[in-house]
C-alpha cells in the first residue's frame, strides 16, 4: 500500500496569511487563514507594503496553528508547498522565505506552487478531478479559462486582456460607494434587484476565449456620471444587476463554448469571484442543462487559502518537481505544466 | 554555543556562524543579488562547510532594520522561522548598530547611515557604545546635530559615499569616513551585539522599519484632519 503523503501548504500572495496541512492531496487535516482585510479596509484596497508587514507578524503563528490543529510535528510532513507567484512580490517573499527556512531546518523538500494552480486544485479537496477538465478562474487578479488534459497539465485558452473580473467588481463598487471589498455587496444588490440597466457585453473577436471588462467598467462609470449631470438618482440595485448580468453572461457563454469544444468531463469554477452567488447559480443551471458535471468549491476554499496550495503541491511533489533554497517570489509567474 | 547571524537589511548580505568565542565562518557581499535568492543558499552553504546541522544551532541573531523594507523582512522572516521551528532563542539587533559595530574603538561619535532617498537617511548615532539616536531623518538635520555636538565623527556604511561631499562640507575636519573594508555589515559583529541583548519570542519578532508606510501616514493625516473639523 502507498504511504500517506502529508503536505504543508503556505500562501501569502496577497492579503491572507495562510497555512494548511493536506493528506494525499485531497483531505484537509488543518486549514488556517489569517485575514488582513480589516486593516486594508481603511485604505479602500490592499496596500502592498502594509500587506507585507502583516505577513511577517503572522507567518510563524499561522504555520504553528496549522501544525497544532493537525496535531502534527514537522517530522510527520513529507514536503512544504508554497505559493511562488503570481501575486504581490513583497507578500510572496514572506511565505517563500518562511517555507524555505522551515523546509531547511526540518530537512523537507520544497515545492513552489502557482497560485492559479492552487485555486484549480481547491476542487480536489471537494471531489476527485476528472480530465479533461475546464477551469474558470475568476478573482481580484485573474480571469482565465484553463484546460487540463491530465493531472498537472495546464493550457491557458483564454484570459482577460485588461481588468480581472474581481477588479471590475471593486471599481463598480466604488462608483456605488459600497464598502471594500465590493464584490459581495454588488452580488447582494443584484440578487435583490427587480430590474437591470442594460450594459454592453464584451465578446471580442469571434471564437476568442479572452475576456475584457474595462469597457463594461467605463460604461458603468459613464452611466452614473450622466445620471449625475442630469440630476437623476440612480437605482443602485439596477446598476449592480446590469453590471453583474453582463459579467455573468460573458463568463458563462465562453465557458460553455470551451467545454463543448474540448469535450471536457468536468467544469470547475475557482477563485474569489467564484464565491459570487449569482455566478454560481447561472453556471450550475447552464451545465446541468448541458449535462456536464460542474463543481465549485465552498466559499472558504474559493478565497485565498493554503489548503489549495498544499493540494496542488501534492500533485507537483508526486511528479518529482521540487525547488531549492534559491526560490524567489515571481509576481508574473506563468502557469506551467508539471506533468 | 552556536550562533547563526543574518543581516539582509540593505544591499549587502551578511551571514556568520560563531561557536562560543570563535567566528567559524562568515559570508559578506555587496553584490546586487536579491536576498530571497542569496540568503538561504548562503546559510545552507556556510553550515555545510562548518559541518553543522540546523538542529545544532543554539541561537539566531538577526538584523531587524531599518533598511530596505523587503530586505529587512527577508532576514527577519528567515530568522524567526528558524528560531520558532528549531525552538531556539532569537535576538534582533538594529541594523544601524551592526554597521556602527564595525568601528568599536573610535574616540568620538560613530554614525552609521543608509540612504533613504529624497535627501533622507536612516541614521544611527553612537557614543562610547551607547545609542544616542536611531532614526529616519533628513541628512541636513543629522549633520546639524552632529556639528552642534562638536565631537569628531566617523561615518560608516556603503551609502556614505553618496552623501560624502555634503557631509564633508558641514563637518569639515571633524569628520572621517570608514574605509571600504568596514563599510559592509558583519554578521559576526551582529552576533557579538546580540549576545549582549535580550532575546524576543520568535512569533513576536518583527522588523523595526523606523518609518510608517506612506498609505498609513496619509491615512493618519486624514484622521487628524477629520478629527479637528
Amino acid at each position: 500500500m502507498k504511504k500517506d503523503q502529508y503536505i504543508l501548504g503556505i500562501e501569502t500572495s496577497c492579503d491572507e496569511t495562510a497555512a494548511s496541512i493536506v493528506k494525499n492531496g485531497h483531505e484537509i487535516i488543518s486549514n488556517v487563514v489569517s485575514s488582513q482585510i480589516e486593516s486594508h479596509k481603511r485604505f479602500g484596497g490592499v496596500v502592498p507594503e502594509v500587506a507585507s508587514r502583516h505577513h511577517v507578524e503572522q507567518i510563524t503563528i499561522v504555520i504553528e496553528e496549522a501544525l497544532n490543529q493537525a496535531n502534527m510535528t514537522p517530522k510527520d510532513l513529507d514536503a512544504v508547498a508554497v505559493t511562488e507567484g503570481p501575486g504581490l512580490v513583497g507578500a510572496l517573499l514572506i511565505g517563500i522565505n518562511a517555507a524555505k527556512a522551515f523546509a531547511f531546518a526540518n530537512g523537507l523538500p520544497l515545492v513552489g506552487v502557482h497560485h492559479i494552480a492552487g485555486h484549480i486544485y481547491a476542487n480536489a479537496l471537494v471531489q476527485p478531478m476528472e480530465f479533461p477538465l475546464l477551469a474558470l478562474v475568476v478573482s481580484g487578479g485573474h480571469t482565465e479559462l484553463v484546460l487540463m488534459k491530465e493531472d498537472g497539465q495546464f493550457e491557458l485558452i483564454g484570459e482577460t486582456r485588461d481588468d480581472a473580473a474581481g477588479e471590475a467588481y471593486d471599481k463598480v463598487a466604488r462608483v456605488l460607494n459600497l464598502p471594500y471589498p465590493g464584490g459581495p455587496h454588488i452580488d447582494r444588490l443584484a440578487n435583490e434587484s427587480d430590474g437591470a440597466v442594460p450594459f454592453p457585453r464584451a465578446w471580442l473577436e469571434e471564437g476568442s476565449y479572452d475576456f475584457s471588462f474595462s469597457g463594461l467598467k467605463s460604461a458603468v462609470i459613464n452611466y452614473q456620471h450622466n445620471a449625475e449631470q442630469r440630476g437623476e438618482e440612480i437605482n443602485p440595485n439596477h446598476l449592480a444587476a446590469g453590471f453583474q448580468q453582463s459579467v455573468i453572461e460573458v463568463l458563462t457563454t465562453k465557458t460553455l463554448r470551451a467545454a463543448r469544444e474540448f469535450n471536457v468531463k468536468q467544469v470547475i469554477a475557482a477563485g474569489g469571484v467564484a464565491a459570487n452567488k449569482g455566478l454560481r447559480k447561472v453556471l450550475e443551471e447552464t451545465f446541468e442543462k448541458e449535462n456536464i458535471p460542474f463543481y465549485v468549491p465552498p466559499i472558504s476554499l474559493c478565497t485565498d487559502n493554503a489548503a489549495m496550495i498544499a493540494a496542488a503541491g501534492n500533485s507537483k511533489f508526486s511528479a518529482g518537481k521540487t525547488g531549492d533554497m534559491s526560490m524567489n517570489g515571481r509576481p508574473g509567474l506563468e502557469l506551467n505544466s508539471w506533468n | 554555543m552556536i550562533w547563526l547571524g543574518i543581516d539582509t537589511s540593505h544591499t549587502p548580505l551578511a551571514v556568520s556562524i560563531v561557536k562560543d568565542d570563535q567566528v567559524l565562518a562568515e559570508y559578506k557581499s555587496s553584490l546586487k543579488i536579491t536576498h530571497s535568492i542569496g540568503a538561504m543558499p548562503a546559510i545552507e552553504e556556510l553550515l555545510k562547510k562548518a559541518e553543522i546541522e540546523p538542529h545544532e544551532i543554539d541561537a539566531i541573531a538577526v538584523a531587524k532594520g531599518p533598511g530596505s523594507y523587503t530586505g529587512v523582512r527577508i532576514g527577519v522572516t528567515i530568522g524567526k522561522t528558524l528560531a520558532w521551528t528549531l525552538n531556539i532563542p532569537i535576538v534582533s539587533v538594529s541594523s544601524l548598530q551592526v554597521l556602527a559595530g564595525n568601528a568599536p574603538y573610535f574616540p568620538g561619535i560613530v554614525c552609521s547611515i543608509m540612504d533613504a532617498r529624497r535627501s533622507n537617511v536612516f541614521a544611527g548615532v553612537y557614543e562610547n557604545g551607547q545609542v544616542v539616536k536611531e532614526s529616519h531623518m533628513s541628512l541636513v538635520d543629522l549633520l546639524k546635530m552632529l556639528d552642534e555636538s562638536g565631537n569628531p565623527v566617523l561615518f560608516v556604511g556603503m551609502d556614505v559615499k553618496i552623501h560624502w561631499e555634503q557631509i564633508k562640507e558641514v563637518l569639515r575636519d571633524k569628520v572621517h569616513q570608514a574605509n571600504a573594508a568596514f563599510s559592509l555589515p558583519s554578521a559576526a559583529v551582529l552576533i557579538e551585539l546580540a549576545k549582549e541583548q535580550k532575546a524576543t519570542e520568535a512569533h513576536t519578532t518583527v522588523p523595526k522599519y523606523l518609518r510608517v508606510t506612506e498609505a498609513e501616514a496619509n491615512w493618519m493625516k486624514e484622521q487628524k484632519k477629520n478629527g479637528h473639523e
